[in-house]
């Protein structure tokens, strides 16, 4: 049996508490015929016991007992469902301020946003927020859910204002794709069928932009980069085995390109690329592989390979933009850190505090000395080896990073890589 | 250019396992036989290849186990040529380290946790590879890929790491250690269609086979030496399936006709119960019962 080319489409939900964030998704799920019966009556069961006279579809995201006793999504919760066109990961996220580096966990890897707004209240503060969010973390497409448009009589022109609404503020982020589609959650409208309410709309259904959205050209496809990962040495074999195993974080690589690496700079060509299912003809972004060269060079984890004409920035004094995480500790200048960036390690100090950006308003606060949790802001960092990267914009897997308190263990921060320190 | 579903989960798998292989200094994979782990043990081998898997298979033995599967563990650690740990809860309970239930729910089922734990720290590993998957289980759904544990191996879901892009930390101390799930956003279908694409023996359990049950609480028990009857249970025989594979006295059959791997997957793709709600008895115990246990250090 074999799976067809089935892909797979990662997008994260984010919504202000009450905008209807988990009912969308238990319809999605529900409309879609995703739902198992034990779920549903589970779900049916705890609507009755609480006296509502609907099934609240919203109660088969709660997933940890301090969510159910109050109500409210504090962690990211992973849910999966497939239709015959795509399958699909949904990371649902809290929209609240408080739970922002959780919102960023299920954002860093999705393809498409969901942001949901109430049509009563429009754009708000949260949704600025979210917006914000989503554009720094470079997440390719973004669909605006105007929800609840029951209570304002399925009005074309409220529509028509909240997207001018948004338009208006979006102009200052960079967000590349962005999608408006009026919906009712609760009734259904607009989720998995078109609404018979909105005749004036003539745009999709939620699920049928979510199965046809084109991510295709979203990987970067030009820019190789190999980050290796880790080398492997049979003990067993007579023969002289050494090949550099990694997942492709940019571009497509073929058996006899020509490569450097970095940071030693030697140049060789591939010999081969391969995997348990035999020698590939190529590969391409997110496939793991093992890489052999024709040349016996000194490679070790942490190494990245590329194209000696098109090379990654090599340096150690980067700027960034970094979202703190962490509820014990500040960043502030001087700060060391360890720092985690594709399969190297290295340590960090922060260097400056450049700004801080209120995400409210995108105000830029040059005076500002610390960043405390789920604060946003630029800084220079100077690293004790050089990194291999890309600006993040360019590619999502070569210019982020983590930092990592060296006492508490904990990861403290997210970054976005911007370039060089001028 | 887009690489298909399974293509893009087994390449997450196997660069989540080297990534343990690269950054910690002794990891284990918890090996039962049941499906998830099997798969999981192919794509550890599929992550070194050529080379041989760098770490030891763990296997928690509650000693109730169904028919061959002990056999069939060991032919399979044989082919793939992999170093296999034993820690048995019969031992635990001998050494007095835990008591073992009786009546007719008894279980083994919470008794590993006690088990696994012991041999974690008896062993000194410091990353625990394990099947679990996030479409399974409410709390599971909540749980990050690299699951960090304090030194007494228990979970806290309220203070989790962040885990952002693919870059995992797993920065810990002496004395405390890592759940790992390669298999976090696989879904049952997507075990099945692995299994299928590489023809992958799994045990005879998940296949159709006429089995003497007892029908308790709406599920269908084996009866085996392990499961003591309460009143009125009538043993009888009927043609089923397992769905998962865990201790004898709390995995319960389906009833199914499903006889080779596409079979399974036309059953799995219209079923209308998930896996766990269909066949555990052990999640019925209360609407917390699994994040309970895994607050304790439970798979
Ligand atoms: N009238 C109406 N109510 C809705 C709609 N969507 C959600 N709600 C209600 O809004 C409230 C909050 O929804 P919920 O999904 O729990 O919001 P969340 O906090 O964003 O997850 C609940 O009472 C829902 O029934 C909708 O489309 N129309």
């Amino acid at each position: 049996m074999a799976t067809g080319e089935i892909e797979m489409l990662r997008f994260a939900t984010v919504g202000s508490v009450d905008d209807g964030k988990s009912t969308l998704i238990g319809r999605l799920l529900h409309d879609s015929k995703s739902i198992f019966e034990d779920q549903l009556e589970h779900v049916e069961a705890v609507s009755r016991r609480r006296g509502d006279d609907y099934v609240d579809l919203a109660l088969l995201t709660d997933g940890l007992r301090a969510e159910r006793e109050q109500g409210i999504t504090i962690d990211v919760a992973y849910r999966y469902f497939a239709t015959p066109k795509r399958s699909f990961v949904i990371a649902d996220c809290p929209g609240h301020i408080q739970y922002t580096r959780n919102m960023i966990t299920g954002a860093s890897t999705a393809d498409l946003a969901i942001l949901l707004v109430d049509a009563r209240y429009g754009v708000v503060e949260q949704t600025r927020r979210h917006s914000l969010l989503v554009s720094l973390l470079g997440v390719p497409h973004l669909v605006i859910c105007v929800n609840k448009m029951d209570l304002v009589d399925w009005d074309e022109d409220r529509f028509e204002q909240i997207r001018a609404q948004f338009t208006e503020f979006a102009g200052r982020l960079e967000l590349r794709d962005v999608t408006f589609i009026p919906v009712s959650a609760l009734s259904g409208d607009n989720v998995v069928d078109r609404s018979m309410h909105m005749s004036w709309y003539d745009g999709p259904s939620l699920l049928h932009h979510l199965e046809h959205v084109y991510i295709g050209s979203d990987d970067n496809l030009i820019d190789v980069r190999f980050p290796v990962q880790y080398v492997i040495r049979p003990q067993r074999t007579s023969h002289d085995y050494r090949g550099y195993a990694g997942t492709v974080a940019g571009g497509t690589l073929r058996p006899g390109d020509e490569v450097v690496v970095l940071p030693s700079g030697f140049s060789s060509t591939i010999a081969s690329i391969d995997t348990a299912d035999g020698p590939q003809a190529e590969a391409t972004p997110h496939r793991a592989v093992t890489i052999t060269l024709s040349d016996d060079i000194d490679i070790s984890r942490g190494d990245m390979i590329c194209r000696p004409n098109n090379r990654p920035n090599v340096g150690q004094d980067v700027e960034a933009m970094v979202c703190w995480m962490d509820r014990d500790a500040t960043l502030s200048a001087r700060s060391v850190y360890t720092v985690k960036h594709t399969t190297q390690t290295a340590r960090a100090m922060v260097t400056d505090l450049r700004y801080h950006l209120d995400i409210n308003s995108l105000h830029r606060d040059e005076s500002a000395t610390s960043l405390g949790l789920n604060e946003i802001g630029r800084v220079a960092l100077r690293t004790t080896a050089p990194l291999f990267y890309d600006e993040y914009r360019r590619n999502r897997a070569t210019g982020s990073f983590i930092l990592i308190d060296e006492s508490s263990n904990q990861t403290v921060a997210a970054g976005m890589l911007l370039g060089p320190t001028a | 250019m887009t690489t298909s579903q399974l293509n893009r989960l087994e390449s997450e798998a196997i660069s989540i396992i080297r990534e343990v292989a690269a950054e910690f200094e002794n990891p284990v994979l918890l090996f039962s036989g049941g499906k998830d782990s099997v798969v999981m043990l192919q794509l550890a081998v599929m992550a070194f290849h050529p080379a041989r898997v760098p770490f030891p298979v763990m296997h928690i033995d509650t000693g109730h186990n169904f028919d061959d599967l002990i056999e069939y563990r060991d032919r399979v650690v044989d082919e793939l040529g992999v170093r296999l740990v034993v820690a048995s809860v019969q031992e635990s309970i001998d050494a007095g380290r835990v008591v073992e239930q009786t009546g007719p729910g008894a279980s083994r089922n919470t008794l590993q946790t006690v088990t696994l734990l012991d041999a974690i720290s008896q062993h000194g590993f410091d990353a625990v590879f394990g099947g679990g998957r996030r479409d399974e289980e409410r709390s599971r759904a909540k749980e990050r890929v690299f699951s960090f544990r304090d030194e007494f191996g228990q979970w806290d879901p309220k203070n989790q790491r962040p885990e952002v892009w693919e870059l995992y930390n797993g920065r810990h101390r002496r004395g405390e250690h890592f759940r790992v799930f390669p298999l976090s956003n696989w879904t049952e279908l997507d075990i099945w269609r692995f299994a299928a694409e590489r023809d992958i023996e799994l045990p005879a359990l998940y296949f159709a086979h006429r089995r003497e049950v007892v029908r308790r609480d709406g599920m269908l028990m084996a009866v085996t030496p392990f499961l003591e009857l309460a009143d009125g249970e009538q043993p009888f025989e009927e043609l089923v399936r397992f769905r998962t594979i865990g201790d004898a006295t709390c995995t319960a059959a389906v009833e199914s006709s499903a006889t080779t791997i596409d079979d399974v997957i036309a059953e799995t793709s219209v079923a209308r119960l998930t896996e766990r709600g269909a066949t555990r008895a052990d999640d019925r115990i209360s609407e917390a019962g699994m994040e309970d246990r895994k607050r304790q250090g439970y798979f």
